[in-house]
């Protein structure tokens, strides 16, 4: 009796599993049409996009601008990330099978700006065009770097805080990564505004929670309990500034602190439409996604490409939150 | 239900008195709980910011959806086995309980409840996979690990799914139904309650120490291990899914791409308790005291200042304390 039962529940868990490899099967399958990757060999141009994520809203935009840019030049591109920025050696592998797909062009946004030099010299002995966008690389092949520049964003972030505390107090950053370029420059961009142009704000600490918003908030928390006289708090990016409304909003601090994010997201908009963060700063992701697969046409059809393209930040607050260009560069 | 003596009448002999006399485990917790004091103390030392209600409160917040989780892994890693799946199980989890309530519209209590049952159905999924598959509990939840990240991602679209329309379920986890203290803290603590009487007055939790003693010898008792070792892992499956409620609550979102690495810190906070990975030995007490002092070293060292970089090094070298005084107690008794 005990045997049968056993066997059925074999049975049933086997056809269990491969019900849903079957399943998963059946949705990558999906996935895969319209996007089959040709080589580089006629018919439309292929550009293969290797960037930092997928998961995050931020990748998720500069891919519909990457599919924007696409539909409009007529190329087909494919779109793949690591589960996570710290995945560097998954992502070099990412970029290996990428390159031997043979692409019409490759862009890249390098989670390590040092790991990638070799594959960037195989992507120049194959001919094979290579834009890196996001964050650069240290390589002289990439015909262009497509990116915001996250110093500058971050100093914009920094002088809306000290006007808005006044000019003086004490402030506190929350940062996402302290191993990324991106990571450190939205700390050092902001850091280095307040101590040149800001000489009685006080930067009292500078923690960093991964971006999770769950660490985030527990992070800023502490913070907040161990500087009761804080007067604003700054997170660089979308989980760990919505992790610092969060903590606002636990600690009943609303309206006494002055929080600036960054980067979009729901969570981020509603706060600062109902008051509870004073404004953030946006890059313009899509703008990323499409600019890069512009500039990796550009180079298949041999034309002249800039060596940097910027693609631009916007400060953002209630006030022009709802505006056409600001709008057009949120995500949810 | 059987009473508790028929449920050890019916062990053999060699597993009762496996399980050791009844103050070892005691001391392991009072061990784990000097250590906490001794934590306490010199934070409260360390920092006259420290020892302040709302920072307490702060940490018993950022306790509740480890500690739940970890509720659920005592169970798994009494028998000996180990669960991974239980981080990214509880996003799948807060996920699911998104798409009931926001995407389907379901009332409050039918989608709390499914995203309990979504964990408790991964939980029998493991269960099943390590009972009737055969397969080792590490492979068997590193593989339900990775098809929980992934179904989380496909289920939300990859984006957040997020809960303001739906009326009250903010208050789950943020409301107060003591004054003072945060509905989480409270869910941690009945959840405890009820994992520390399953564990050591009901047959899943006797049974699960019996199996993690001397599975042979369980067996040879004539107790269905493989039925039971399903049971624990949907057990531990029922915590995850109540983790996943909560953190949905406590963030208003399901973030699809949260939760790995938090299987990882549930299983630190089971191990400082006292709880042999190898099985047969566990407390909830210990269970509790241990992510509360997984939780109490991170404020404190946030307090302070201290850099996260040397906060992971402080965890970790916390928990080779923790395991090695448990070793040196138990030499001594052998």
């Amino acid at each position: 009796m005990k045997t049968t039962r056993a066997a059925r529940l074999k049975h049933v868990g086997a056809a269990g599993a491969v019900a849903l490899l079957l399943a998963l099967g059946a949705c990558s399958s999906a996935a895969d049409d319209g996007s089959a990757p040709g080589g580089g060999d006629g018919g439309t141009p292929y550009v293969a996009l290797v960037s930092k994520g997928f998961q995050h809203q931020f990748w998720q935009a500069v891919k519909q601008g990457a599919d924007e840019a696409a539909e409009e030049l007529g190329v087909e591109v494919t779109f793949e990330g690591p589960e996570t920025e710290t995945e560097v050696d998954k992502q070099l592998s990412m970029l290996q099978t990428a390159l031997d797909k043979n692409p019409d062009a490759i862009g890249f946004a390098a989670l390590d700006s040092e790991a990638s030099i070799p594959l960037m010299a195989d992507a120049q002995s194959r001919g094979i065009p290579v834009v890196a966008f996001d964050s650069g690389v240290e390589s002289d092949v990439p015909i262009t770097t497509v990116s915001t520049d996250n110093e500058a964003a971050a100093a914009e972030a920094a002088k809306h805080m000290v006007e808005l505390i006044g000019g003086s107090g004490k402030i506190a950053v929350l940062g996402h990564d302290q191993t990324s370029q991106t990571g450190q420059q939205r700390v050092s961009g902001f850091v280095d505004y307040i101590e040149e142009n800001a000489p009685d704000v006080e930067i009292v600490d500078v923690q960093y929670a991964g971006g999770d918003q769950l660490k985030s908030a527990d992070a800023a928390k502490s913070i907040l309990q161990a500087n009761p006289d804080l007067q604003g708090i700054y997170g660089t990016n979308e989980g760990a500034a919505t992790g610092v409304v969060k903590a606002v909003q636990e600690l009943g601090r609303a309206g006494t602190l002055t929080v600036i994010g960054f980067d979009s997201g729901k969570a981020q908009t509603d706060a600062i439409r109902d008051g509870l963060m004073a404004g953030a700063i946006t890059q313009n992701p899509v703008g990323i996604g499409y600019e890069t697969v512009r500039a990796a046409v550009a180079a298949i059809n041999g034309e002249d490409v800039e060596p940097v393209i910027d693609s631009g930040f916007y400060w953002y607050d209630a006030t022009n939150i709802d505006d056409e260009d600001i709008a057009a560069v949120l995500y949810e | 239900m059987t009473s508790t003596t028929t449920v050890t009448d019916a062990l053999p002999d060699a597993v009762v008195t496996s399980r050791g006399p009844r103050y070892r485990q005691q001391l392991q917790q009072i061990l784990a709980f000097a250590g906490l004091v001794v934590i306490f103390a010199f934070f409260s030392v360390a920092s006259p910011y420290f020892l302040d209600w709302a920072n307490i409160k702060g940490i018993l917040l950022a306790t509740a959806v480890t500690g739940i989780m970890a509720l659920g892994a005592t169970f798994v890693i009494a028998t000996g086995g180990i669960d991974l799946s239980v981080g990214t199980g509880m996003t799948l989890c807060a996920v699911m309980t998104g798409v009931f309530l926001t995407n389907l519209g379901l009332p409050l209590a039918v989608g709390v409840l499914g995203g309990i049952a979504a964990g408790a159905l991964l939980g029998l999924v493991n269960g099943l996979n390590v009972s009737f598959l055969g397969i080792p509990p590490f492979i068997a939840t590193l593989a339900t690990m990775m098809v929980a990240q992934g179904l989380s991602l496909v289920i939300s679209g990859t984006k957040p799914i997020y809960f303001s329309d739906v009326a009250g379920f903010g208050q789950i986890a943020l409301g107060e139904l003591v004054p003072g203290l945060p509905n989480a803290v409270l869910i941690f603590f009945v959840a405890a309650v009820v994992a520390g009487v399953l564990l050591s007055k009901s047959l899943v939790g006797r049974y699960a120490l019996s199996i993690g003693s001397n599975e042979e010898a369980t067996a040879i008792s004539g107790i269905d291990v493989r039925r039971w070792k399903v049971v624990v892992y949907t057990v531990a499956g029922v915590f995850t899914g109540l983790a996943g409620v909560v953190m949905a609550s406590r963030l208003n979102s399901a973030q699809p791409g949260l939760g790995l690495g938090y299987e990882l810190e549930a299983i630190a906070a089971v191990v400082i308790g006292g709880t042999s990975l190898r099985g047969g030995k566990a407390t909830i007490l210990g269970t509790v005291i241990g992510a509360l002092i997984m939780a109490t070293l991170t404020n404190g060292l946030r307090i302070m200042s201290i850099p996260q970089e040397w906060q992971k090094v402080a965890v970790g070298v916390v928990i080779l304390l923790a395991v090695y005084t448990d070793i040196l107690r138990r030499g001594k008794d052998a």
